[in-house]
């Protein structure tokens, strides 16, 4: 760190002026109180495209402080473009510490999955979220859907879980998921894969959802009740992979298919790439690790 | 049959500014009873029977309905929830296009089976035998229940619709011109149809038409509605055969023979 990114920390920490911070905070507390409800908020403009994650950012910007310790994955690792420069950006404007391990942070940001290893209590896990609402696809008025949910009115989402079944036989959502939080309200737990929706049950770790251009935050409290919508012949099932890991040899986990050449030929390695590279220092390998497995 | 009616239209007024909509209509409703509602364009059938059916808040006057319990409820006084809690159990409502009332993009299937996942089932299985069930009595076969309406012909989508209003057995069903937009043999067989399963289901209803025909087919009694006001009601027989009022006088005549 130079001289002028300490400077922009100490201008004004985290990006955002502190009205704006007090006003999302305000946001958050009303979204902690009534779990899963989609509280309105003034989004800002952010310096990056909307789709980038303008909400999570927005989130991490209003609750981070200066022992806090951020971890940002994108689909599970910490090494890609939006990962990297999300990390970055908290580096400069807040001069917090970063890590990769899910274990050492206070907060994690999100896109699109949840680590493999079980959050703590004391551990918020922000996520970045394009499009807030379960019945957006179908019912496109704004107006119907808030007076559904506040109704109560859920038999549309299951409409939707009929036409998978009639269509292809299982229910074929395979993320984006929809919940039902605390009993109450229907939540759309953002793009992740459903293999994520019973991590988010009764989860130690406070959960917060920031959608920018949507301008809505909805939250899931520490040790709130977490149900997929199903029926009861066509039970919630998450995804299983037939192969481990191919780095790692690791086994229920979530796994990235990489195709390897054009004839055919590929690979499954884990998506959470802390886990996987916990898992390789532990001494276990997979087929592709390139290396024989340690003698543990 | 009670001897108490199912539902209660006390002086129903609706203003759009100062043009009428409907004036001081008052009716009662028997249980199984099919009322028709027939008139020229823009004589306020439509209105009246928004107001009738939650779609519109009436300027004045009051609508009560008689629940499974017995009691009466003023429809305006209830709270939202529970207004539309039945309008999609207790009561079916088809509409003129078919479109505006059956979701184009899901299967026949689902459409049929949104009220009864609205009220709570959650068994596919169930669901789609219930489903295959009502599509079989409004005559589409069982190899569509999959295709969404926009596959389906006119008619078919009419009756689709029909079926999706019926399945959660309602006491009450609203029919805006539930034939109009078809041509005549496809109309005379949703014709029968409707008077089947009403007859069937021990359904009331109250149609909307300018088809006199239409109205002589299905109901028992008759309003016959002109810029607002009812001119004249009584039962379907009679008015269409023994009209008393001048403009029924015209509009009867102005049937056309073949």
């Amino acid at each position: 760190m130079n001289a002028h990114t300490d400077n922009i920390a100490q201008y004004n920490f985290a990006y955002l002026d502190e009205q704006t911070k007090r006003m999302i905070r305000r946001a958050i507390l009303k979204a902690i109180a009534i779990p899963g409800y989609q509280v309105p908020f003034a989004s800002r403009e952010m310096p990056m495209p909307y789709g980038w994650g303008t909400g999570g950012v927005q989130v991490t910007a209003s609750i981070i402080g200066t022992d806090d310790v951020l971890k940002v994955i994108d689909q599970g690792a910490d090494d890609t473009t939006n990962a990297v420069s999300i990390r970055a950006f908290f580096q400069k404007v807040a001069n917090v510490a970063v890590t990769t391990h899910t274990a050492d942070a206070t907060i994690i940001q999100t896109r699109h999955r949840i680590p493999e290893e079980p959050l703590k209590s004391g551990q918020v896990l922000v996520y970045q979220v394009p499009i807030p609402e379960p019945l957006r696809f179908l019912e496109p008025r704004e107006t119907e859907t808030r007076k559904m949910h506040a109704l109560e009115e859920y038999g549309l989402m299951h409409v939707k879980l009929y036409e998978d079944i009639a269509q292809h036989g299982h229910i074929a959502t395979t993320f984006a998921y929809p919940v039902k939080v605390e009993g109450r309200y229907v939540m759309d737990p953002s793009p992740t894969p459903k293999f994520d929706n019973p991590k988010m049950h009764m989860s130690k770790a406070l959960q917060l959802f920031g959608a920018g251009r949507e301008k809505r935050i909805y939250a899931v409290p520490p040790y709130t009740r977490v149900e997929s919508l199903d029926f009861e012949d066509h039970p919630f099932e998450i995804q299983t992979f037939d192969e481990p890991c191919a780095l790692c040899g690791g086994t229920n986990v979530y796994l990235d298919e990489v195709v390897l050449d054009d004839r055919g030929g590929r690979m499954f390695v884990c998506s959470d790439t802390d886990n996987c590279e916990a898992r390789r220092a532990e001494g276990h390998r997979g087929h592709l690790s390139g290396e024989e497995a340690a003698t543990v | 049959m009670t001897d108490e009616p199912l539902l209660r239209v006390r002086s129903i007024s609706k203003f759009y500014g100062n043009r009428i909509g409907c004036n001081d209509i008052s009716f009662d409703l028997w249980p199984g009873e099919v009322l028709a509602v027939v008139g020229e364009s823009g004589s306020g059938k439509t209105t009246l029977l928004n107001c009738l059916s939650t779609r519109l808040l009436p300027t004045s006057g009051t609508v009560s309905y008689r629940m499974r319990d017995g009691a009466f409820h003023d429809l305006y006084r209830m709270s939202e929830a529970e207004r539309r809690f039945l309008m999609r159990t207790d009561w079916g409502f088809v509409h003129q296009n078919p479109a505006d009332g059956l979701r184009m993009t899901v299967s026949a299937g689902a459409n049929v089976g949104e009220r009864l996942m609205a009220v709570g089932q959650r068994h596919y299985g169930n669901i789609r035998a219930t489903a295959t069930d009502w599509l079989s009595r409004v005559e589409i076969s069982e190899d569509r229940i999959d295709d969404q309406p926009r596959a389906f012909s006119g008619g078919m989508r009419q009756r689709l619709q029909i079926a999706r209003n019926l399945v959660t057995s309602p006491r009450l069903v609203f029919m805006d011109e539930p034939t109009g937009g078809l041509d005549v043999s496809v109309q005379a067989r949703l014709l029968d149809l409707l008077r089947s399963l009403v007859h069937e289901l021990g359904l009331s209803a109250i149609v909307v038409t300018h088809d006199l025909a239409v109205a002589r087919l299905l109901s028992h009694r008759m309003i016959v509605m002109k810029d607002g006001h009812v001119v004249e009601s009584g039962l379907t027989d009679r008015v269409l055969d023994d009209p008393q009022a001048p403009y029924t006088q015209l509009l009867v005549s102005s049937i056309l023979q073949v």
